[in-house]
């Protein structure tokens, strides 16, 4: 039996494997073992592979399909068009915009036109050469300035062919535009020859004033399982769909009806998922599995190659971005204003999201008393742009971190001085005007993060020659001459749970029985574990409110309620949350049968009775009963304990379309990074010598698991600032792959060292903060600030290229 | 074509093997063993490496001709015990991976458990002394992973080698 100690305050307990504890995953053994069925290991002996056709050109009129050609290919089964779509031709997570196969245009390269099923993979291919498509290519819309600028810019889709949003303050090709206008810019908003006067008055007021242009580059999520999945036509005419996502109830609500069939045809379960940090956030080969399913009567598997991944999903939104900010002569900021292009390239997939977070965030963690913020997100050609984590935040972060050492060097302070100068705190309000309601430490974590001890210098390594501590490694491109140590700083706000007046909630159905003589609990939700280890956290928040030591966490899938998205680093707090509320529901259910049986003296109120270690207990009169007595068997006739409950976040508001004042946000995350770079300043090359980080995430849930959310997120911010990004020239993508598209190497990645901060948010289950984005915003500007110190260069371009440190101009 | 091949000491044949196949999609396709991965099918990110006659080796980079004759190890090999599911005995590599929280999603565990592997037989299981951090990183840099920036990764290498040096070896 678990040794299980109680606290007798209240009816938390401290179980053995729960909330605290660093359990392991309880799909750890069959992920080592191989045995794990993700998505693409799915298997049926009958099965069929589909394979999609996708458009070669990133804006065309399609003018005709002719697939006969692929039909008489032996072992093909299925040849499907837009014509064979038999409900809603378009889906979309926000805007209904996406169509499930392309008609009349093509608005990106990449985009599916047809889908076939045949008996071998190979054999799809060879079918798909033979569909005839007939292409009039039309010039696309590439640049996402004009696009969000130039009301001559050709639009994207056709006037009039989308549902209207005007609190999106949309025209032309912007799908949304959010403005904030605080202090002396609200007063005169919108009129811009008034706040253009307000600006100059403020430039004049300040001591200091910095500007610069950004860029922040397409970064891919790069997730290591590609799309896929298999779907098994059901006796009933509906679908069963095995599919890597994040969120198995939004799928189910778009595939439905583009089948036109009613969501209880179509049941999703989970299968295994390689990774996800926001690419599975929109369909991918979901639909068109389900169409060629119960178009052939055959399970019908979709699995992507890594080419066909950089197509198949969106990607992280490039970001185009024009700060000042003024400051007086100790450092503190008067006034900011921003104007942030992000490019959501052909369809809307998360955009008006990305923009009210890179809105609403843009200025980032500082008090500033008057601010000018313009966030679009426009539609192009290029690729679709969607959720990656930290989504909108990380872009801006690039920027306003930038600017904040800008203007370090310009008033000759430390950065972190400057930074702490003018933290947000509790208290605080951000420049939506919303009140930060829960701590946030930032000036002691800046501290702490600058008190870190430092990585050894060079010279003090034991062999400063050893190939393997320089830029470029063992290639032998230095041997340490013209290497220069820089160290640089990050901080970035990130919001937590959904935003923006969403009803954000997930489901829990948590059972408590009697099985071989001991209670089980068996948790159900439809959450998605795409790795970050929820199926962990939800075993150790029943095992603690329950006080069992066993505990079955049942597949996820939609034969329970929503769990809303594994996004935005919410699902711990959110399904943390249900499964917690679930738990108590089941605790009272527990306690009232005792009660009924006369096992609780009359006196004793509920909260005097606890769960712990199989038992019934009261902190005053000890143990009443074991479950196991209690219940009995749930073979032979037990009582079977069953409860299922929602548990929602606190309300958020819309931002006005006009100021963009409104507490929009649930929560808020921070981390602060230092990086320590030795950058070959000849040859362009960077070694990350250290990248530590301070978070405060109210609560540790798990250590081992957040541990590896920081440093996680961490290494994807050093791929942004040192390597990854998409290139697309004329709305193509020149590097759809893993040798072209770098990502961090276990040799590209320090050592990070971790501090965390457990300051409890009041309104939060548990206390505790959503962990996984912040480390990912943070992380970028340290190390690009590292590398500016080494270099003396500019660096307004993340990723920093090789031509960008050494100063020449490709 | 007929391919036949060991894999994990047993002898296999598959039928109707289309020559354009690599010997990951024999594996994963015909051979009922999922457990090595495609993520990238051009040899970059390790998820599907084997043991090929005793070295590691990318399973997308091998014509399955070239298999005709080989040994093949993979993930579904290293395990001690002989029992299926999740009740078998996990090898000191896998045990150690599980523990350190070194696996997250998972997708790339497989390709670096065999490599590991490959790493602290040529060091402890040789007699030589267990890899310091340096050394961990240069022999697990064909591996990619997307969850965890390889902390955790490294510190299961470590456990495993000291587990590893501490019981005389085995994977």
């Amino acid at each position: 039996m678990a040794a299980t100690t109680r606290t007798v305050t209240g009816l938390t307990s401290t179980t053995k494997d729960g909330v605290g504890a660093s359990p392991r995953r309880p799909d750890g053994t069959l992920k080592v073992t191989g045995e794990f069925a993700y998505s693409s290991d799915m298997w049926m002996e009958d099965m069929l592979w589909g394979a999609t056709l996708r458009s070669p050109h990133p804006h065309a009129e399609i003018r005709g399909i002719d697939v006969t050609g692929a039909l008489e290919v032996p072992g093909v089964h299925a040849v499907l068009t837009h014509e064979d779509v038999p409900g809603e031709k378009r889906y979309g997570l926000e805007f209904q915009d996406q169509p499930v196969l392309a008609f009349g245009k093509v608005r990106y390269k990449g985009e599916p036109v047809a889908v076939v099923a045949a008996d071998h993979p190979e054999t799809a291919r060879r079918a798909m050469e033979r569909i005839r498509v007939d292409y009039a290519v039309l010039e696309p819309v590439t640049d996402s300035r004009r696009a969000a600028m130039d009301p001559d810019c050709p639009p994207v889709h056709e006037a009039g062919s989308l549902p209207e949003h005007p609190e999106f303050n949309q025209r032309g090709n912007r799908l949304r535009h959010q403005p904030i206008r605080t202090g002396a810019f609200a007063e005169a908003a919108g009129a811009a020859a008034r706040e253009g006067a307000v600006l100059e008055r403020l430039r004049s007021e300040a001591a200091v004033v910095v500007s610069s242009e950004y860029e922040v580059g397409m970064q891919d999520q790069a997730f290591l399982g590609p799309e896929s999945g298999m779907a098994v036509p059901a006796e009933d005419g509906g679908v069963d769909l095995y599919v890597a996502t994040q969120w198995l109830h939004v799928d189910q609500r778009q595939i439905a009806p583009a089948l036109g069939l009613p969501q209880d045809k179509v049941r999703l379960t989970l299968a295994g998922v390689g990774g996800a940090f926001g690419a599975r956030e929109d369909l991918s080969m979901q639909i068109h599995a389900c169409l060629l399913a119960l178009r052939t009567g055959r399970p019908v598997k979709f699995v992507y190659n890594r080419e066909e991944s950089f197509y198949g999903h969106v990607h992280r939104h490039p970001a185009k971005m024009r700060y000042e900010h003024g400051a007086s002569s100790d450092g503190r900021l008067l006034y900011a204003t921003a104007e942030v292009v992000v490019d959501g390239g052909a369809y809307a997939s998360a955009t008006p999201a990305v923009v009210g977070v890179a809105s609403s965030l843009g200025i980032g963690p500082y008090e500033v008393p008057n601010v000018l913020v313009d966030a679009y997100g426009v539609y192009t050609n290029n690729p679709p742009c969607g959720a990656m984590r930290g989504f909108g935040a990380v872009q801006a972060c690039f920027a306003y971190e930038s600017q904040m050492d800008r203007l370090a060097a310009e008033l000759g302070m430390h950065p972190v001085d400057l930074r702490i100068k003018n933290a947000l705190s509790q208290g605080s309000r951000i420049i939506t005007g919303q009140e930060i309601d829960m701590p946030l430490p930032m000036a002691e974590m800046l501290q702490r993060c600058r008190d870190l001890p430092m990585p050894p210098e060079r010279g003090a390594l034991p062999d400063p020659g050893d190939l393997r501590t320089l830029p470029g490694g063992v290639a032998g491109t230095t041997r340490g001459e013209g290497v220069v140590r820089g160290v640089g700083y990050g901080v970035g706000l990130k919001n937590l749970c959904f935003s923006e007046g969403f009803d954000d909630y997930s489901t829990a159905r948590v059972r408590l029985e009697v099985v071989a003589g001991e209670p089980v609990v068996m948790v159900h939700t439809a959450a998605a574990e795409v790795g970050q280890g929820l199926v962990t956290v939800k075993g150790q928040i029943a095992r603690t409110e329950l006080g069992v030591e066993k505990v079955v966490i049942h597949p996820s899938d939609t034969q329970v309620g929503s769990a809303g998205s594994s996004s935005a680093s919410r699902q711990t707090y959110m399904t943390g949350g249900a499964v917690r509320t679930a738990c108590a529901s089941v605790r009272a259910a527990v306690f009232a049968l005792a009660r009924e049986r006369g096992l609780v003296p009359g006196d004793l109120p509920d909260t005097d009775l606890a769960l712990a270690g199989g038992k019934v207990v009261s902190a005053t009169a000890g143990a009443l009963v074991s479950l196991a007595d209690l219940l009995g068997e749930a073979a032979q006739g037990g009582v079977v304990v069953e409860e299922t409950r929602e548990f929602h976040h606190r309300p958020t508001e819309m931002l006005d379309p006009l100021l963009g004042q409104g507490a929009s946000h649930t929560q808020f995350g921070m981390c602060v990074h230092r990086a320590v770079v030795d950058v070959d300043v000849d040859l362009g090359l960077v070694k990350v010598v250290a990248l530590d980080a301070v978070q405060d995430v109210g609560k540790v849930m798990h250590p081992q698991q957040l541990a590896g959310q920081i440093q996680g997120g961490s290494a994807q911010g050093l791929g942004l600032a040192l390597m990854e990004e998409i290139l697309v020239e004329d709305g193509v993508i020149r590097n759809p792959s893993f040798t072209d598209y770098l990502i961090p190497t276990i040799l590209d990645t320090p050592p990070m060292r971790i501090e965390v901060l457990e300051h409890p948010d009041p309104h939060a289950p548990y206390g505790l903060r959503g962990a996984g984005e912040p480390p990912t915003l943070s992380s970028t500007p340290a190390v690009v600030a590292a590398v500016r110190a080494a270099t003396g260069r500019p660096l307004t371009h993340a990723p920093v290229r090789p031509e960008d440190i050494v100063g020449i101009d490709l | 074509m007929r391919v036949s091949f060991n894999v994990n000491g047993e002898d296999v044949t598959a039928d109707n093997v289309w020559p354009g196949e690599s010997l990951l999609y024999v594996l994963r396709e015909r051979l009922g063993l999922p457990g090595s991965k495609n993520a990238c099918e051009q040899g970059e990110c390790g998820s599907c490496t084997v043991y090929f006659d005793g070295v590691t080796a990318c399973s997308c980079m091998i014509a399955a001709g070239q298999a005709e004759g080989r040994r093949v190890r993979t993930v579904e090999g290293l395990a001690q015990g002989s029992g299926k599911g999740p009740e078998r005995e996990l090898g000191t590599v896998q045990d150690a991976f599980v523990e350190a929280g070194a696996v997250q999603c998972g997708f790339c565990t497989p390709g670096l458990l065999v490599q590991t592997d490959d790493l602290l037989e040529r060091t402890v299981g040789a007699g030589l002394p267990a890899p310091d951090d340096a050394e961990i990183r240069e022999a697990l840099a064909g591996n990619l992973c997307r969850c965890t920036g390889y902390e955790k990764i490294i510190d299961a290498v470590h456990l495993a080698a000291e587990r590893h040096a501490g019981t005389g070896g085995g994977a």
